[in-house]
C-alpha cells in the first residue's frame, strides 16, 4: 500500500458514504449537500490519479453550477423543508438491481485487474489535455458546442409558454393578456 | 498505484445511482442520482487512462471533460423540464406523471 492507494481508499469511502446518504437521506435539500460532498471527493480522486485540470474543471462545473441549479431546482418546486416520507418507492427491488449492477461490476474489474499495480502517468495539466483535446478530438470538441448551443436554445424554448409552439398553448388565453 | 481501488470505487458508485434512480420518486432528487452514474463513469474513463497506455496520450481524460459538458447541457434542459412540469401539475413526482395521452378537457383542467 503506497500513500496514492491510501489516498484513494480515503476519498473513496468519503464518496461512497456520501453517495449512499444522497439516495438515502429524506431531506431533499440535505441530498444535494450530501452530492457536493460526493462530488468533491471524486474532484479528490482525480487528482490523486493525476488529472489536475479535471478536478478543478469538477469543482468548477459540478460543484459550482449543477448543484447550485439543483438546490434551485429544490427551491422553485417548494420541496418540504423538513423530513418527508414520500421520496422513496418500495425500495427492495431497486436496492437488489443496484446491489446487483454495483457487485458484477466489481466482480468484472477485480476479475481484470486482480492486485496489479501501475506507475502514475505524467500529470494531464492544462497544457497537456489542452493539447489532446485540440490535436486529436477536435471534431468532438465541436460537437460538443454545438450540443451545449441547442441545449441552451431547447432550455429556454421549454421554459417559455408563450414562445414554446403548439395547438393547445395557442387556444389558450395569455397570462398578459397580450 | 493499485488500479482495482478507483475501478471499485466507480462499480460501486455506479451501484449506488442505479439504486436512487430506481427508488427516487422525486424528479429533482432522480436527477442527482444520474450525476452519480455520470461521475462513476468519469472516474472509470480516468482510471482508466492512468492505468492503460494507450497511443493517444490522455484521451480518456479527454473524454471525461466532454462527458462533464454533456451533464452540464443534460441537467440545464432536464431541470427546465421540471420546472415546466411543476408548473403544469403542480408535483414533481414521477409516480404521477401521464404516460399516455389524457383527455384534452382533464389536462387544461389541471393547467389551469
Amino acid at each position: 500500500m503506497t500513500a496514492a492507494d491510501v489516498l484513494l481508499a480515503a476519498l473513496g469511502a468519503v464518496a461512497l458514504g456520501a453517495g449512499l446518504l444522497v439516495v438515502t437521506t429524506r431531506h431533499v435539500v440535505r441530498a444535494g449537500l450530501w452530492l457536493v460532498v460526493t462530488l468533491g471527493a471524486v474532484a479528490g480522486l482525480y487528482l490523486v490519479l493525476s488529472a489536475e485540470l479535471l478536478a478543478w474543471v469538477q469543482v468548477l462545473l459540478y460543484v459550482g453550477a449543477v448543484v447550485v441549479l439543483l438546490l434551485f431546482a429544490v427551491m422553485l418546486t417548494r420541496a418540504p423543508i423538513g423530513a418527508s416520507d414520500d421520496l422513496d418507492r418500495v425500495r427492495w427491488p431497486g436496492a437488489l438491481i443496484g446491489a446487483g449492477a454495483g457487485a458484477g461490476l466489481v466482480a468484472l474489474f477485480a476479475d481484470a485487474f486482480h492486485w496489479s499495480r501501475v506507475g502514475l502517468p505524467a500529470p494531464g495539466t492544462a497544457e497537456a489535455i489542452g493539447g489532446a483535446v485540440f490535436r486529436t478530438w477536435v471534431l468532438p470538441f465541436e460537437l460538443v458546442s454545438v450540443l451545449l448551443l441547442a441545449a441552451l436554445v431547447g432550455a429556454i424554448v421549454v421554459s417559455r409558454p408563450d414562445i414554446s409552439a403548439g395547438p393547445r398553448s395557442d387556444s389558450r388565453p395569455d397570462p398578459r393578456g397580450r | 498505484m493499485h488500479p482495482v481501488l478507483p475501478f471499485t470505487i466507480a462499480a460501486l458508485l455506479f451501484g449506488i445511482g442505479v439504486y436512487g434512480v430506481i427508488v427516487r420518486r422525486n424528479a429533482v432528487l432522480l436527477l442527482m442520482a444520474v450525476e452519480l452514474l455520470l461521475n462513476a463513469v468519469n472516474l472509470v474513463l480516468v482510471t482508466a487512462d492512468a492505468t492503460i497506455r494507450s497511443a493517444v496520450p490522455h484521451s480518456g481524460q479527454s473524454f471525461t471533460l466532454f462527458i462533464i459538458v454533456l451533464a452540464a447541457a443534460e441537467i440545464g434542459v432536464g431541470l427546465a423540464l421540471i420546472l415546466q412540469l411543476y408548473r403544469l401539475r403542480r408535483s414533481v413526482d414521477v409516480e404521477d406523471l401521464p404516460l399516455t395521452e389524457s383527455s384534452p378537457d382533464r389536462d387544461a383542467e389541471v393547467a389551469r
